[in-house]
């Protein structure tokens, strides 16, 4: 088995030490290891990380492979320092049987960049009217832990309830796209003073909250676990401190986007910005960034999603939502939570890493760095800056709102299992 | 188009010198007024249309000498050429001047346009196109206060106040009392590297 | 100005006024026996609609043409763009016909910016309507109106409308003329208020350049101008109001309310009405309501956008009236 010495990496942003990859797992860690009969990276100081875990990434892989692939979107996984990431269930047909989530497991296997774990439907066509097969993917090769009907919110109380009940028999999780889908009938932005002026339909925060508060009282209710993806609003962040403080167990999710940018960048209709839930404001931002940093917010899952230029390149109601997000979702964090001093390295890891792989039971991911565990690492080159460039990007799409700004971080290697599948910011 | 020639700031006061002073121009608006009375029998059908902004002045000052001699009320107006204008795409679009007709018309009247300085041509060009929207003079006559030549096109004038030799690296500058505070007609040098 | 006119909120009080200058002598054009002038000869615009909105491309055809430009009529309906042709293909197409300016209509807010800035045409863009967001000509032409009524065509040369309060009444949230009045009636100095049930009333408005107010009675004597807006028959089923009936009795411009004005101020309507909703048969048919007028003032504005966009080799600067020089 071939053996790896990253020399010098500075584990979890600590001190600088050397880790020993032997085949698949960390052989040792400490200083001045021997290098005899390794491959050296000399790491120069650069920062290890645990591999990342995405617990929200749309591959697009079956039915809009113009958009992303399997393939393409574990590729650019692996440059964004991810080992593995959870695949959305709304392709075409929905991941919604065990066929199907199979077919997307096996995919990710066979490429070998990332882990790619499915989610399952909650409702059999993401139609919220009646419960997909939660157990029989659970069962499958697949062992489909996280059901959400992303995209869509399982809006019907009843319907959420009864999916919330169902998973509690093999410990899995409802993953709540939050959206009264009433409140946000033709809704093109985030409601409020821009959206007046622009003339575009609102998307009211309220349409998020209320739906929060619902499902944090039905999981309290039926003593089931819930998950709220892409969390954006301060007044969301109130409510699951709440049900935090309540014991309720509750997890969220915030995007790398929402920690960044706001609702401002609508005013030049450039659909790059469009995404959903909506860019919101300043004050959101910084709510967002405060509650992440205090744990209320658990982890940050990129809601990578892949369109393709035409999808993009119209106007604004025209558009499709969404961005990728894979390849600069650590740039993102260091940006908005490190550089900031809101968090420390240790803390990206677990709000990337540790937390993610758990709430997912992602098995062998979100490890500590340490002797005997799966050898998933990503290292970065945390003093590098510069700006962002789309064309180079590994993803089949280029949907960046990011384009042409700068931003810090740079993942350099990335390992899955000991194999490398990113050297000096190359892909193997 | 002549009212284009030279750019605006082009000659200062001080570096050029006066060809008609206010008495000179008084002078000759009466002798236009003279000749317009004699060439048409009387005047009793001239309508006065001055070309903005000087022309109009000077076409309101023809029309009271006009109505000195005549003892009858003359009508004047004003005719904005902007929209008629061959050089438009030269320049950015100008605020566009009045255009005044009297109340009568113009169907059947002798028309005498009213310019300050006659140029290229171009204006009267654009001054002809402009009546022919408004009506069917029975004639159009030309009054201008100097002509510098250098004419682009076949056009002269039926009245002229001063013939005023010029090189095209001179500018004209005609001030009225009622927009400039007095009257005075100036000759003066292109700015040089123009 | 700038080389677009694509919201009212872009207009300085120059770039107003001179607009409103230029229109006041636009409209005397049309006094003549020939209401022609030769000044946009040679060049091409297309009045390029995605919506249906006979009034608003008649309004600009009729300018284009007295303007003698050569005019391209381009209506979505039965076109390329219904079997999915994009915005930018279509432009694209145009400007490859050789086109000047694009007059723009189109459903979704923003398109004709994108138009402008996203490097697909060179052409200059005109606003003629986008979504919910912007109708600057409208607000123009009303501007216009108003200017004409309360100052006069002559005295309101080189003048605002600074101290004039309007009130502006109905469905303000899915109105793209409420936002572009808001915007210019505020640059030009009024005074807006604007009335409207706080259904129809966006999130956000406290924001805006105005007083607002839930309340018309007590809003219309200390009104110059009242602009009614049409409140559509289909926004009672998406629960922004109980009824057709209660809606009138609340926020409808009766005989009775219009009594209560000031004797000077003139009702406006940007049309279509919507007779017996908003407004009453008495009221649509007064003396006191300038629709007729506005549409008619819609083609002297249309020209001098028109003109001052595409008149010269670049738009209009905001003049002084400089000495001329011969």
């Amino acid at each position: 088995m071939s053996k790896t010495l990253i020399r010098g990496a500075k584990v979890l942003g600590g001190e600088a030490q050397d880790v020993l990859i032997d085949g698949e797992t960390i052989a040792e860690t400490g200083t001045g290891l021997s290098a005899e009969g390794a491959e050296v990276v000399e790491a120069d100081g650069r920062v290890l990380l645990p591999g990342l875990v995405d617990l929200h990434t749309h591959l697009r892989e079956p039915g809009r492979e113009d958009s992303e692939t399997v393939l393409t979107g574990t590729r650019a996984a692996a440059a964004g320092g991810y080992t593995s990431v959870f695949a959305m269930a709304n392709t075409f047909p929905v991941a919604d049987t065990a066929g199907v989530v199979e077919q997307v497991w096996r995919l990710g296997k066979e490429h070998g960049y990332c882990d790619v774990q499915p989610i399952g439907a909650v409702t059999v066509g993401l139609e919220g009217r009646k419960l997909a097969e939660l157990g029989a993917m659970h069962e499958s090769a697949a062992q489909v832990t996280v059901f959400s009907d992303d995209g869509k919110c399982v809006h019907d109380a009843v319907i959420m309830r009864r999916a919330l009940e169902y998973v509690k028999a093999f410990g899995g999780v409802i993953a709540q796209h939050a959206q009264e889908p009433r409140l946000t009938e033709g809704a093109q932005m985030n409601e409020g003073v821009v959206s007046a002026e622009l003339g575009l339909g609102g998307w009211p925060a309220v349409a998020e909250e209320s739906i929060i508060a619902r499902d944090v009282l039905l999981a309290d209710h039926v003593g089931s676990r819930v998950h709220i993806c892409h969390l954006s609003t301060a007044g969301s962040v109130e409510i699951v401190r709440w049900a935090k403080s309540r014991g309720i167990d509750v997890t969220a999710e915030v995007t790398p986007h929402h920690l960044l940018l706001t609702d401002e960048l609508v005013r030049t209709y450039n659909p790059v910005y469009k995404v959903n839930p909506p860019l919101r404001t300043e004050r959101d931002v910084m709510a967002l960034r405060e509650a992440l940093a205090d744990g209320t917010i658990d982890i940050v899952a990129t809601d990578h999603a892949p369109h393709p230029h035409e999808d993009k390149d119209c106007e604004w109601a025209a558009a499709a939502m969404g961005m990728v997000g894979l390849e600069t979702a650590l740039s993102v964090v260091q940006e908005t939570m490190v550089d900031t001093g809101l968090l420390d390295w240790a803390g990206v890891a677990e709000r990337m890493s540790f937390t993610p792989a758990r709430i997912g039971r992602a098995e062998g991911h979100g490890r500590p760095v340490s002797a005997g565990e799966p050898a998933n690492l990503t290292l970065v080159d945390t003093a590098y800056r510069g700006p962002v460039d789309p064309a180079g990007f590994a993803s089949r799409s280029r949907n960046t709102p990011y384009e042409g700004r700068e931003l810090p971080g740079r993942v350099t290697h990335t390992w899955l299992r000991g194999k490398a599948t990113l050297v000096d910011g190359k892909l193997t | 188009m002549d009212k284009q020639q030279d750019p605006p700031s082009d000659a200062q006061p001080g570096d050029a010198r006066a060809v008609l002073e206010a008495p000179d121009i008084a002078r000759v608006l009466t002798r236009i007024a003279h000749e317009i009375v004699e060439r048409a029998k009387g005047a009793d059908d001239v309508v006065l249309l001055g070309i903005p902004t000087r022309g109009v002045f000077l076409a309101q000052r023809l029309a009271a000498k006009l109505e000195q001699i005549t003892e009858r009320k003359v009508p004047v107006g004003s005719l904005d050429i902007t929209m008629y204008r061959d050089d438009l795409r030269m320049h950015p679009p100008r605020a566009l001047a009045r255009t005044d007709i009297p109340g009568d018309g113009i169907d059947g009247r002798l028309v005498v346009l009213v310019d300050d300085v006659l140029f290229s041509g171009r204006t009267i060009r654009a001054a002809l196109d402009a009546l022919n929207d408004i009506g069917r003079p029975r004639a159009v006559q030309l009054a201008v206060l100097v002509d510098r030549g250098h004419r682009e096109l076949p056009i002269r004038a039926d009245y002229v106040g001063k013939n005023l030799p010029t090189s095209l690296r001179e500018t004209v500058k005609v001030l009225l009392a009622e927009e400039d505070g007095r009257d005075t007609v100036l000759l003066g040098a292109k700015r040089t590297g123009q | 100005m700038q080389r677009h006119l694509i919201s009212a909120a872009d207009l300085t009080r120059d770039d107003a006024v001179l607009i409103l200058d230029t229109a006041e002598e636009m409209a005397r054009v049309a006094d003549r026996p020939i209401k022609k002038l030769p000044t946009l000869r040679g060049r091409t615009v297309v009045n390029l609609f995605f919506e249906d909105s006979t009034r608003t491309r008649i309004s600009f055809e009729a300018a284009e043409k007295r303007l003698s430009a050569d005019v391209i009529n381009f209506s979505a309906k039965g076109s390329s763009v219904s079997k999915g042709e994009s915005l930018k293909d279509t432009a694209q197409t145009l400007e490859a016909m050789g086109v000047d300016a694009v007059v723009i209509r189109h459903g979704a807010s923003g398109a004709p910016y994108r138009l402008a800035t996203s490097g697909w045409i060179d052409a200059h863009v005109i606003n003629a309507g986008d979504g919910t967001h912007q109708h600057p000509t409208q607000a123009l032409l009303d501007a216009f109106t108003m200017r004409r009524r309360l100052i006069g065509p002559d005295a309101g040369i080189g003048q605002d409308l600074s101290g004039r309060r309007i009130t502006i009444v109905g469905d303000v949230l899915h109105s793209r003329v409420a936002r572009s009045n808001v915007d210019l009636l505020h640059t030009l100095g009024a005074e807006v208020t604007l009335v409207a049930p706080p259904t129809l009333l966006p999130v956000g408005v406290d924001t805006w350049p105005c007083e607002v107010s839930y309340d018309l009675d007590s809003t219309l004597p200390k009104s110059d101008a009242v602009m009614m807006l049409r409140v559509q028959r289909e926004r009672m089923n998406a629960a922004f109001f109980p009824t057709e009936r209660e809606y009138s009795r609340r926020y409808g411009l009766d005989g009775d309310r219009m009594a209560r004005m000031p004797e000077h101020a003139v009702v406006m309507h940007p049309g279509p009405m919507v007779r017996g909703m908003e407004i009453t048969a008495e009221v649509a048919d007064s003396p006191r309501c300038t629709v007729t007028e506005q549409v008619t003032n819609g083609v002297s504005i249309r020209m001098a956008v028109l003109y001052l966009l595409l008149g010269g080799n670049e738009p209009a600067v905001t003049p002084a009236r400089t000495t001329e020089e011969k």
